[in-house]
C-alpha cells in the first residue's frame, strides 16, 4: 500500500503542489538530453552512411576532450586547442578507414559491430596511456552562474551549452541539404550500390563521415567536459545514447536530437519524482525501460517510416 | 469432351472471395476472387505489378487483406499467419529464392519436416530413443524428395555457395518436404536457361502426378504456362480480368490488351 | 596419425547423423574427455585449476549459452552478465532458503529460474529485431544489476552488499563450495557440468529445435512460412540459452570466486562473453570453448610476457597497453577470419583431409 502510494500518488501531488521545480527538473534534464543527442548524432551519422553501429563513438568523445584538454595545458589557446584536436579526430577517421573498416568492407554488420568494440579498447588504452588516467579540470570561460527566469531556476552554462548544440546541428543541416558532399552523403545513405553506381566515392565519404562524427564527439566531450571536468566516465555516456537511438531511429538526425532531449528529461522526472519510492539511482536503466515500452508500440522508432515486409 | 485432366480436377480447394488489399493509397489488390481446384495447376499471370505476388501473400497469410475471406478445406478465415497457413498444409516458394543460406541442402529440407516432428525439448536434448528415431524417419523422407529433385550431389553443401537454380530446386525441396496440400510456386522458372525450365516443369508436373498436389503458380513464360496449366487467371491493375483453361485465355480480348498495352478509356 | 575419412562409408542415416561422423573425431573427443578427467586433476597445481581451468569452463559455459542465442537463433544479447547475475542470485538464495536441497539442484533449479527470467526479457523480439534488439536487452542488464544492489531481501540483508558461498558437498562428502572447498573436487564437480551441457547443446542444436533457430536466424520470414512460430521459437532460445548463463552465472560465483556480487556481472561482462563467441566462432558449439579459451589465456598471456622478457613496466602502463592491444587483436582476428576460431579449425582439418596434396 505503502509503495503503490509511493509510485502512484505522492509523485503527481509534488508535481502538481510545485510545479516550478517540476520545470526545474524538465529543463535540467533537457539540457542532459542535449548531451545525449549529440553522442546520439555522431552514431546516426556514421551508421547512416556506412552501416557501422560504432561502439567506439563514447571513447571517441572521450579521446576528443582528452587531446583538447591536454592541448590547453601545453599553453594553447582554446582556438588553436580545438583545430589541433579536431584535426587529430580527422585522421583518425582516416586511420579507422584504413585499418579497420576497409579490410572489412562487405562483412556482416555484427562484425563490423565487434570490430568497434575493439576500436573502443584500443582508444582507451591509447588515449590514457598518452594523456593519463587522472581527471582533467577543463574551463574555457563558459558562464555557470545560475539565473532566475520567470521564476525558474536555470544554470547559465546549461544555455550555452544548448545553444551550442543548436547551432552545431543547424550547420549539420546545412551541410546536408546545400553542399555536394552532402548530397553524396545522403545518397549513400539511401543505397551504397546506386552511389557507387553513379562514381560517389564510398571511401572519401566513409572518411569524411567518420571525421564529422569525431568533431560533433569533440564539441560534446568539451562541453561535458567544461562540466564535470574530462575523465574516464565521459565515454559512458555512450551507454545513455543507446537508447536515445532506439527511440528516435538509427538513421534519423531528428529522432537523434527529440529522443535525446526525451530521454533526458524523463530519466531526471522518473529520479526525482519516483527515485525515493524504488531506491534511487533508477537513472541506470530509466532510459532503457522507456525505449523499450516505446518500441512496442512503435517498433519503427520516433521518426522512422512503417516498414512493409516483401517476399 | 472429359480428358484426362478434367476427369483428375475435383471441388474447390480454395476459395478467395472479393480480396481488397491496399498499402497506404496503393492498391495492390480490388474486389479479386478465384478458386484454386484439388489436384489442378492454376497459373496466375499479369504485366508487371499485376499483384500476382500478392495474391499469393493473402492466400498464405502474410499479408492481411482489408476486405475479403479466404475459404480453404472449407474452413473460412479472415486473419491468420503464415505459420498458421502452413499447418493447413500450405506451402510455398519466393521469387528470389528464401533459403537458410547458413544451413545445408539436407538441413534446408529438413525444415520442412519442423511441423511433423514432435518429439519435446528433452528428448530432443538426448538425442536418442524416440527422438532419434523420429529424425531418421525424417530423413528418408527427405532423402526421397532429394533423390525426386536429383539433388543428392549437393545434399552436405552450404546453399549459400549453390547457383541460382540449385537453389530454387532445394526451394522446391523444402516446400515439398512440407507434404502440403496446396502449393505456391512464385516465379519457379524466372532466371533459368532452357535445360533448367525443362527440367524444373519436369518436376512441377511429376509431383502434380505422383503426390496429387494442387499447385498455383505464378510464371511470365508464357509457352510454359501454356504447357504446364489446367487453367489459367489473369490478373491487372490488382483486378482479374480472365480465368478460363490456357487456350482460351490466350484469345482474350482483355488479356492482350493488358500485354500489349491498350489504353482503357 | 592421419586425418582421412576415406574407407568410413556410412551404411545407414543413423550412422551419417552421429556426433562425430567420422572416427578419428571420435577419437579426439575421447582423448580431449580423458585428459580433462584425469591428466589435468593429476598434473595440475591448485593455481592452474583455481585461475584458470575454472574460469575457462565457467566462461565455456556461458559462452555456450550466449551462443545459443546469438549464433544459431541469430538474437543478439548484451544481457548476458545480467543473467548470469540471475543465476548467481537464485543459488545463493535457494542454497540459504533450503540448506538441505543437494547443490546440484540448487544449480538447476537456478538455471530455470533465470530460463524464466530470460523469457520474459526475450518478448520484445518479436517486435524488434537486430540491433535494436541488442540495445534492448542491455535494458535487462542493466535493470537486474540494479535491481540486485538495491533489494537487500536478495543478499539476505547483509551490510556490504557481498555474501560468500554457504559449503555444500556432493556425493556426501565432496566438497565444491565454500571456503573448505578441494580445487580437484571444484573442477570434477564443473567440468561434469559443462561436458553434460555441451553435449546437450550440441543435440539440440542438430534436431529440430536447432533447425527451427538457424531457420530464424537465417530468414525469419521463410521460417514463418514454412511453419515455424517465430516467438515461441525466440523464446524458446532465451530460456534454453539464460538457462546456460545462469548455471554459469552461479558457478562463477559459488565456486570460482565464492561470493555473490553484482559488480562480477556488469556490462563488460557481457561484452567480454559477446567477445567470445565472436573469437570462438558464432554458430559453434567448438567455438564457445575456443573463445573463453583464447580470452581466459590472453590477459594472462599479456601480464607475463614483459616480465618474461625482463622488462619493468608500471602497472598502470600495463594496463593500458593491455587494452590497447586487446583491442588490436580483436580488430585483427575478424579481419583474418570473421568466422571464428572454429572456422580456422575446420579449414585446418580440410587441409589435412587432403594432406599432402594441396586440393
Amino acid at each position: 500500500m505503502e509503495f503503490l502510494d509511493a509510485v502512484f500518488v505522492t509523485p503527481f501531488a509534488s508535481m502538481w503542489d510545485n510545479p516550478e521545480f517540476l520545470l526545474e527538473v524538465l529543463i535540467g534534464g533537457l539540457l542532459t538530453g542535449v548531451m545525449y543527442s549529440l553522442v546520439a548524432l555522431g552514431f546516426v551519422l556514421i551508421y547512416k552512411a556506412s552501416g557501422v553501429f560504432n561502439f567506439a563513438q563514447g571513447t571517441m568523445v572521450l579521446f576528443a576532450a582528452l587531446t583538447f584538454v591536454g592541448m590547453l595545458e601545453k599553453g594553447m589557446p582554446v582556438w588553436a586547442a580545438f583545430l589541433v584536436a579536431a584535426t587529430v579526430m580527422t585522421a583518425m577517421a582516416f586511420a579507422i578507414e584504413w585499418v579497420v573498416l576497409r579490410p572489412l568492407v562487405n562483412q556482416e554488420q555484427i562484425i563490423l559491430f565487434m570490430a568497434t568494440i575493439g576500436l573502443t579498447f584500443f582508444l582507451d588504452g591509447f588515449g590514457q596511456l598518452v594523456w593519463g588516467g587522472d581527471v582533467h579540470p577543463l574551463d574555457i570561460g563558459i558562464p555557470k552562474d545560475p539565473l532566475i527566469i520567470g521564476g525558474v531556476l536555470v544554470n547559465e552554462f546549461d544555455l550555452v551549452a544548448a545553444a551550442v548544440c543548436g547551432s552545431l546541428v543547424a550547420a549539420l543541416a546545412v551541410f546536408f541539404q546545400k553542399t555536394a558532399v552532402g548530397r553524396a552523403l545522403r545518397a549513400v545513405a539511401d543505397d551504397h550500390q546506386a552511389a557507387l553506381s553513379v562514381g560517389i566515392p564510398l571511401k572519401t565519404i566513409w572518411v569524411i563521415v567518420w571525421a564529422v562524427a569525431g568533431v560533433v564527439g569533440l564539441v560534446a566531450g568539451i562541453l561535458w567536459g567544461s562540466n564535470l571536468g574530462v575523465q574516464f566516465s565521459i565515454a559512458l555516456v555512450a551507454l545513455k545514447a543507446l537508447p536515445v537511438l532506439i527511440l528516435g531511429g538509427f538513421t534519423s538526425v531528428p529522432g537523434a536530437i527529440v529522443g535525446g532531449l526525451i530521454v533526458g528529461a524523463g530519466e531526471k522526472v522518473a529520479e526525482v519524482f519516483w527515485g525515493p519510492a524504488t531506491g534511487g539511482a533508477i537513472e541506470d536503466w530509466f532510459a532503457y525501460g522507456l525505449a523499450l515500452v516505446f518500441l512496442l508500440f512503435r517498433p519503427q522508432g520516433l521518426f522512422g517510416e512503417r516498414i512493409i515486409e516483401r517476399v | 469432351m472429359g480428358t484426362l485432366a478434367e476427369r483428375r480436377i475435383g471441388p474447390p480447394l480454395l476459395k478467395a472471395e472479393q480480396i481488397s488489399l491496399a498499402f497506404g493509397g496503393v492498391r495492390a489488390l480490388s474486389d479479386v476472387s478465384l478458386e484454386i481446384r484439388e489436384h489442378e495447376i492454376l497459373a496466375i499471370i499479369g504485366p508487371n505489378g499485376a499483384g500476382k505476388t500478392s495474391m499469393l501473400n493473402v492466400i498464405n497469410g502474410f499479408y492481411h487483406p482489408q476486405r475479403g475471406t479466404i475459404t480453404f478445406k472449407g474452413e473460412t478465415r479472415r486473419r491468420m499467419r503464415p505459420h498458421q497457413a502452413a499447418e493447413t498444409g500450405i506451402a510455398r516458394t519466393f521469387q528470389n529464392v528464401a533459403l537458410f543460406r547458413g544451413m545445408t541442402t539436407l538441413d534446408n529440407v529438413m525444415t520442412g519436416r519442423l511441423l511433423r516432428m514432435r518429439r519435446n525439448f528433452l528428448w530432443q536434448a538426448l538425442h536418442w530413443g524416440p527422438a532419434l528415431k523420429e529424425e531418421l524417419e525424417h530423413r528418408s523422407f527427405v532423402e526421397r524428395i532429394i533423390d525426386f529433385l536429383e539433388i543428392q550431389a549437393i545434399r552436405k553443401v552450404p546453399v549459400g555457395q549453390l547457383p541460382y537454380g540449385l537453389q530454387k530446386r532445394v526451394e522446391l525441396g523444402r516446400a515439398l518436404a512440407m507434404e502440403p496440400t496446396l502449393l505456391l510456386l512464385d516465379e519457379p522458372m524466372a532466371g533459368m536457361n532452357v535445360e533448367e525450365k525443362e527440367d524444373m516443369s519436369r518436376f512441377i508436373l511429376d509431383v502434380n502426378d505422383e503426390f496429387g498436389t494442387t499447385i498455383a503458380l505464378i510464371e511470365h513464360d508464357m509457352s510454359v504456362v501454356m504447357d504446364l496449366s489446367d487453367r489459367v487467371v489473369v490478373l491487372d491493375y490488382g483486378r482479374k480480368i480472365a480465368d478460363g483453361p490456357p487456350d482460351s485465355v490466350r484469345r482474350n480480348q482483355d488479356v492482350i490488351d493488358a500485354y500489349l498495352g491498350v489504353s482503357h478509356d | 596419425m592421419l586425418y582421412r575419412e576415406a574407407g568410413q562409408f556410412k551404411t545407414s542415416y543413423a550412422a551419417d547423423q552421429a556426433v562425430f561422423p567420422i572416427r578419428q573425431d571420435r577419437f579426439l573427443i575421447a582423448a580431449a574427455l580423458l585428459i580433462a578427467y584425469v591428466a589435468v586433476p593429476l598434473l595440475g597445481n591448485e593455481y592452474w585449476l583455481l585461475t584458470i581451468m575454472i574460469p575457462f569452463l565457467v566462461f565455456a559455459l556461458a559462452a555456450l549459452g550466449l551462443n545459443l542465442l546469438t549464433g544459431y537463433a541469430g538474437q543478439v544479447s548484451l544481457g548476458t552478465g545480467g543473467f548470469m547475475a540471475v543465476g548467481a542470485f537464485a543459488t545463493y538464495k535457494l542454497a540459504t532458503g533450503f540448506p538441505g536441497l543437494n547443490i546440484v539442484a540448487v544449480f538447476l533449479i537456478a538455471g530455470v529460474i533465470t530460463a524464466l527470467v530470460g523469457l520474459l526479457f526475450g518478448f520484445p523480439s518479436l517486435r524488434i529485431k537486430g540491433f535494436y534488439l541488442a540495445v534492448a536487452t542491455l535494458a535487462s542488464q542493466f535493470f537486474l544489476i540494479w535491481m540486485f544492489n538495491k533489494f537487500p531481501w536478495f543478499t539476505n540483508y547483509s551490510s556490504s552488499g557481498v555474501i560468500s558461498a554457504p559449503q555444500r558437498a556432493v556425493l556426501g562428502h565432496f566438497y565444491v563450495t565454500g571456503a573448505e572447498a578441494n580445487p580437484v573436487d571444484k573442477y570434477l564437480f564443473v567440468l561434469s557440468f559443462v561436458a553434460v551441457l555441451a553435449f546437450a547443446a550440441k543435440n539440440l542444436v542438430r534436431g529440430r529445435i536447432g533447425r527451427s533457430w538457424m531457420a530464424i536466424r537465417d530468414m525469419d520470414i521463410a521460417a514463418e512460412i514454412i511453419g515455424i512460430h517465430p516467438l515461441k521459437t525466440k523464446l524458446l532460445a532465451f530460456a534454453v540459452s539464460s538457462f546456460y548463463c545462469g548455471i554459469a552465472g552461479a558457478m562463477w560465483a559459488f565456486i570460482y570466486t565464492g561470493g555473490v556480487e553484482p559488480l562480477a556481472f556488469d556490462i563488460d561482462r557481457s561484452f567480454q562473453i559477446l567477445f567470445m563467441i565472436i573469437i570462438g566462432g558464432l554458430g559453434s558449439i567448438l567455438g564457445s570453448f575456443l573463445g573463453a579459451g583464447f580470452i581466459v589465456l590472453l590477459p594472462i598471456f599479456l601480464d607475463n610476457t614483459p616480465r618474461l622478457v625482463g622488462l619493468e613496466i608500471p602497472v598502470n602502463t600495463v594496463t593500458n597497453l593491455q587494452s590497447m592491444i586487446f583491442g588490436a587483436l580483436i580488430v585483427f582476428f575478424l579481419i583474418v577470419e570473421p568466422r571464428g576460431l572454429a572456422r580456422l579449425w575446420q579449414i585446418g582439418k580440410e587441409k589435412l583431409r587432403l594432406w599432402p596434396f594441396p586440393y
